[in-house]
């Protein structure tokens, strides 16, 4: 941020309790956008309509945005607001649209699903909330730890990372076709198969 | 300072709920969202320890994730629709039959 | 203390940008009306005040007093959250332009600018993309195939066009080496051989420029690439059933958008706020915002002079032409940049 110096906590109360409240306000905001992403979760699984299914996902991914720009990934967030919440559900969205996705209805596979999928869920979500606190300690990340210039990222991704890089770039060419032949009406000039 | 495990914890809890979704959800759409929420959490993982041990390389590799995310779900919308054609249907129930 | 006087000074810079970008959203409005009616010989608003010039208040009363209709068959709750979508991601983008270079006040040199981020052109990208939302939404939750056709279209369009969008920045971001605005709008300083101006549209950007613009009008769904709005093909588009406030919101999302297009295209290709300064410091510190509000207003006047011009494409010649001519030239245009820099 702009206009905020260097302290050292050292002796002196106002530069402790700057440190204090600037370390909690990390924590205030961690909590605010973690709650945005655990309440869309939620919100996700309990809604029957999958448009508001995907309009919780959208949710989910910009305030992940914002845990990334804690993490000091700014590249990244920015990235992620616009392929992720701006690309790929908007073709969500277009899908539900085209296909009129209809609520869901309950059937007897549905209710068999929920009576084992939610204990499922919360067993394993606990069991690997178990794992991760057994072996952490006290390691802490500050605020904007690691920041993810994009020239720094530019530097790895064109020198050590090229040959991924390429070859991502052969993957969504192939996604593209496969995409337009799958999706297209067969008899039309794309959907002819040879 | 925010402690690394609530990152992780966030991240896992968000993978959980992907898997729960994949596995309760009936509607194919609805079922695919929680594969991009899986993906989601592990992203957010790989993140936090490229901040933790001071590694761009995490960083790098959830371009990819994104990357290959967006490609995968282009693909499998296309396949939603092609069968949405000949089924008529979007609940994962009514399609378990390789006839028609 | 330092932390609260910067949060104070944000709120404070908030509220006068989003007051001048309201008002500006209303007298484009009138500026529209006034010049097409010019083109089509005729004298637009007259009435209400000298030159119509209270015309926009007077329309604003008259929406505020028109029934707000919500139809029953409609999808209630994104029927009313697509306009505030629409709203909100458009006038989240001035958040990262600046108009001028530091004021000192107090003791303090306040940046005109309300935030400078390191990924300022990347956020003006992501909300670019995120508006699409607005009117996909708005068109399926009307349940009403004029609007979902409406609405699909000009979801498709705008997608289709960030694409050439996004590929004619990047010749400028390679000139300038950051993605913050305000370090694009320094390296624009200064000129060649005393006389032209060191701008982006000068330094070799000139075919990145006209593929910005073609590109920015398809984004913001103007003439000539408003068929998914214009009265006499489907209706009205995405915003047939909306009424009133909502209709407004919609109105305002479009005409916000045109702004934010018009003052990035002057900070990336124009120069910003660098013109001739003169007289004494405090004059010198406004004096590069009357520049930048200047270029502004040329390149809404070049909206809305190709709006009383131009005929609007049809669909299919509109998409092939974003992906069939616009995306390549794009590209040729960022190798040759690249090409050129790296000499």
């Amino acid at each position: 941020m702009t206009g905020t110096r260097k302290l050292s906590v050292t002796g002196n109360w106002k530069a402790r309790t700057l440190t204090t409240a600037l370390m909690s306000f990390h924590l205030i905001l961690f909590l605010s956008f973690g709650a945005v992403c655990v309440g869309g979760t939620v919100n996700l699984l309990a809604q029957r309509h999958p448009i508001n299914s995907a309009l919780s996902l959208i949710a989910v991914m910009a305030a992940l945005a914002g845990e990334y720009l804690l993490l000091g990934a700014e590249f990244v967030a920015a990235v992620q607001l616009i392929v992720y919440a701006g690309a790929v559900m908007v073709l969500f969205v277009f899908v539900i649209m085209l296909l009129n996705a209809g609520e869901e209805e309950e059937t007897k596979g549905s209710r068999v699903a929920i009576l084992i999928g939610v204990p499922g869920t919360l067993i394993s979500s606990v069991l690997m909330a178990w794992v991760v606190l057994r072996h952490s300690g006290t390691e802490a990340v500050a605020i904007g730890a690691l920041p993810g210039h994009p020239v720094d990222i530019a530097q790895l991704l064109f020198h050590d990372f090229l040959l991924p890089f390429e070859i991502t770039s052969v993957l969504i060419l192939i996604a593209i076709m496969g995409a337009v032949v799958l999706a297209s009406k067969p008899g039309s000039a794309a959907g002819k198969v040879e | 300072m925010v402690p690394l495990s609530y990152y992780l914890l966030l991240g896992g809890f968000l993978f959980a709920c992907g898997v729960g979704g994949f596995l309760i959800k009936r509607n194919i759409i609805t079922i695919f969202m929680s594969i991009e929420l899986m993906l989601n959490g592990v992203n957010l993982s790989f993140v936090a320890f490229a901040a933790h041990w001071h590694a761009l390389a995490g960083q790098i590799f959830v371009f990819f994730v994104m990357v290959v995310a967006a490609a995968e779900s282009a693909v499998g919308l296309a396949i939603i629709i092609a069968v949405y054609r000949t089924r008529e249907t979007l609940n994962v129930d009514q399609v378990n039959l390789l006839k028609l | 203390m330092v932390v609260g006087i910067f949060i104070l000074v944000s709120v404070i810079k908030s509220m006068i940008v989003l007051l001048v970008l309201l008002t500006a959203v209303a007298y484009t409005v009138w500026l529209e009306r006034k010049v097409v009616g010019r083109m089509q010989n005729r004298w637009g608003p007259t009435r209400v005040g000298p030159f119509g010039l209270l015309q926009p208040a007077a329309d604003g009363l008259k929406f505020l007093f028109k029934e707000d209709l919500t139809p029953p068959h409609v999808y209630k709750p994104l029927f009313l959250a697509a306009p505030m979508m629409a709203v909100i991601f458009a006038l989240t983008s001035i958040s990262v332009i600046p108009f001028g270079n530091s004021i000192p006040m107090f003791g303090y040199r306040i940046p005109l600018q309300i935030t400078d981020v390191n990924i300022g052109l990347l956020l003006i990208l992501g909300v670019t993309s995120m508006g699409v939302y607005g009117v996909a939404l708005a068109g399926w939750s009307s349940n009403n195939k004029y609007s979902l056709l409406g609405g699909l279209r000009a979801s498709a369009q705008m997608v289709s066009y960030e694409i050439a969008l996004g590929l004619s920045l990047v010749g400028v971001l390679i000139q300038s080496g950051s993605f913050s605005l305000r370090d694009i709008v320094d390296a624009q300083g200064g000129r060649f051989f005393y006389v032209i101006p060191r701008w982006n549209i000068f330094h070799g950007q000139f075919i990145g420029f006209f593929i910005y613009l073609m590109a920015a009008y398809a984004e913001t769904n103007r003439i000539p690439f408003d068929l998914p709005e214009a009265e006499t093909e489907l209706v009205a588009g995405y915003h047939t059933e909306y009424s009133s406030m909502k209709f407004a919101m919609f109105f305002m999302a479009e005409y916000a958008n045109m702004i934010t297009v018009a003052c990035l295209a002057t900070l990336l290709f124009f120069g910003g706020w660098h013109g001739p300064l003169a007289g004494p410091p405090l004059m010198r510190a406004l004096l590069p915002v009357a520049w930048f509000a200047a270029k502004v207003f040329c390149f809404l006047f070049l909206y809305i002079w190709v709006r009383g011009t131009l005929p609007r494409f049809r669909y299919d010649q509109l998409m092939s032409f974003g992906w069939k001519f616009l995306l390549p030239l794009a590209i040729a245009n960022l190798i040759a940049t690249a090409i050129a820099v790296a000499w």
